[in-house]
Formats: C-alpha cells, structure tokens, sequence
C-alpha cells in the first residue's frame, strides 16, 4: 500500500512542463492542487466518472503532449465502460492512474467492491497495451520510468491506503479559472 | 433534408469532431458521416461519455458534437450542470427527438420523454432549437450565437424523417 498522497507528489514529479495532467473530483483534485498546482491541471471538481472519457478526447486531440488521467477506484468503477472506449481509441500519449484505495475516501472511506474485482486485470482484458499494478513507492517509481515508452494508452493501478492528511485545501481557482489556463497549455488543433 | 446538405452546413461550421450514441432519428445522417475522411466520430458507450470526449474541442479552439437519441438526456444531465455549464464549455448536441408529441407516437418508452425533452432543457437552462425539413442554416446559427454569447452547450432537437 502506498500512502495516496504520497503517489501523487511521486507522479507529479515525473510531469514534465508540457505535459497535462487531469485529475479527478474529491480528494484527488485536492491533493494535486497542494502538491503541485500548474496552469496545465485540470482539476475535476464536479461530473465524478467524467474524468476518463475528458480525458481521451484531450489525448486523441492532442497526440503530441501526455495526458495524465489521474483517478480513484470509484470514479474508474462508475464509468468502467470508458476503459475498453479508450483502449479501442488507443491514444499511446494517454497514461491512466487508478488510485485505488477500495474505498469513497472523500465522502467519508465507505467502501468500495474494488477489494473484490482488479481494475488491472479489467484494464488488461479491455485491451490497454501496457498495464501494471503497483503496491509500493519503488514499483510507482519504476513504473512512472516507463511512462511514454508504449504504443497504446498504458494503465498505473496504485494500490493505496486510507490515510486523510489533514488541511488538504479546496481547489482555489474558479472554474473558467481551471478551463482558460488549461486551455493556454493545449498545443493540439486537429 | 439529405443527410449530405445536413453535413455539408455543419462542416462549413466547423463542426468536424463527434462522439455519440447512435439512434435510429440518423441513421442515414450516420451512413453519411462514416464515410466522411473530414469527419471524426468517437463510438461512445454512454451519452456522458460522449459529452465528455466531445468537450475536449473546446480547448483546441472548436466546437464539439454529441449525437445521441433523447433517452439519454437523463445520462447528460450531471454533467451538464457539474460540467458544461460550470466550466463554460460549449458542445453541440445533436438529439433524436424520439416520442415526439407523447402518445401514442412512437414506441410507449419514450412517450414520457418525447413530452418532457425541451422542458428539461429548459429547466437548465440550456438553448434549444427545433430542426425543420428547411432551415437547418438559419436555425442553427441561431443557436450557435446564443452558445457562442453565453458559452453554454446548446441542443438541436430532430424529428423523425427530418433527416434523409
């Protein structure tokens, strides 16, 4: 298990400048917003199980930047359709984090069924090239290494704990605030 | 209207990028479409889904489709309040008005929905115009200018056997 916001600050410092990096709603937002915020986050603050399909229509518009799509394991649960959608798409600059810590953390660790199904396992069998599950900082880091080096979209399954850090603030920026700046990171056009 | 003419005004808008959930309202609209090089389609497995991969335009500097049958209006509408219209991301959404005038038109699944359509874009608030047989040029620039000025989706509602 790692500690969720530790494998944020790990992921983070592998985001280079021109990379994008979505996250989604709750918790994850949050946590990206303290460790690193940039003009090229995008933080999902509504619209939870949105986060994935955003996400690859960014990646297919944008095939020269990573996209980041950073999420927990019930925002990847409630939108599980998105995952084959997204293999058969196959954008190679797309790299999916599932943060899964079996749980609905932000709305108080009620569990969820991802202790009895692998997302890895699901993300493998829907087709993504490139899919590894992680359970301590060193598998993160090795896998993070990889990142940029496959064909086909790729998939970081991060085994994580419950673990609250206190203090974790609100994303600040207003909404257009999020949309604009992102948009000023957007290289893509067709 | 021939489904070729209803492509051709939406091309000239720049309306080139789609995602959707087919219905049978265009299904000669979709014939014309696949065989299009100009146009890119994403086969979404939810209407959401669509919405969200359509929105992504918006940072390239374009507008987004969704095509998809009213059905799927109760699947859009989180993300339309907690999305589309909190951020200010226009999309076009393109909705096959099935149950058109309730019973007993159509099929009795979407009676309910074929009254309630426009009401529940109303209640969000968000513009919608009618496709007629002729027009599509001056209804849908209508509607794009109010998308445009508040920068909110917008929905263009279609019949049955409007589009041939």
């Amino acid at each position: 298990m790692i500690d969720r916001y530790k494998a944020i600050e790990r992921i983070l410092q592998h985001v280079k400048a021109d990379d994008l990096v979505l996250s989604t709603t709750g918790m994850p937002s949050r946590e990206v917003f303290m460790a690193d915020d940039r003009p090229g986050n995008f933080y999902m603050i509504g619209s939870m199980g949105l986060l994935s399909s955003f996400g690859l229509g960014i990646a297919l518009l944008t095939p020269q930047q990573r996209v980041f799509v950073l999420e927990g394991d019930g925002s990847a649960l409630m939108s599980l359709g998105t995952l084959p959608l997204i293999a058969s798409e196959g954008p190679a600059n797309l790299v999916h984090i599932i943060l899964d810590n079996e749980a609905y953390e932000s709305t108080g660790g009620q569990p969820s069924i991802s202790s009895h199904v692998d997302l890895a396992d699901i993300a493998r069998s829907c087709g993504y090239g490139h899919v590894v599950r992680v359970d301590d900082i060193e598998g993160l880091e090795d896998a993070l290494l990889g990142v940029g080096s496959h064909a086909s979209p790729q998939l970081i399954m991060v085994k994580a704990g419950i673990a609250p850090v206190e203090g974790i603030p609100r994303v600040s920026h207003s909404p257009t605030g999020i949309r604009d700046r992102f948009k000023s990171c957007f290289r893509g056009g067709n | 209207m021939d489904a070729q003419a209803f492509w051709n005004v939406l091309k000239a808008r720049g309306l080139t990028f789609f995602a959707g959930v087919p219905d049978s309202t265009f299904t000669a609209a979709y014939n014309v479409m696949v065989k299009d090089p100009e146009i890119r389609y994403i086969p979404a497995v939810r209407e959401d889904v669509a919405l969200g991969i359509a929105s992504a335009a918006y940072f390239a500097g374009r507008l987004g489709g969704v095509m998809m049958q009213n059905s799927g209006i109760g699947n859009i509408v989180n993300p339309l309040t907690s999305f589309s219209l909190m951020y200010k991301i226009p999309v076009l959404l393109i909705v096959g008005w099935r149950g058109y005038g309730g019973p007993p038109n159509d099929a009795p699944e979407h009676w309910i929905m074929g009254v309630k359509s426009p009401e529940i874009f109303d209640l969000l608030d968000v513009p919608h115009e009618i496709l007629e047989a002729d027009g599509l040029e001056s209804t849908l620039d209508r509607l794009l200018a109010v998308m445009h000025q508040r920068s909110v989706p917008g929905a263009l509602l279609v019949r049955a056997g409007v589009i041939e």
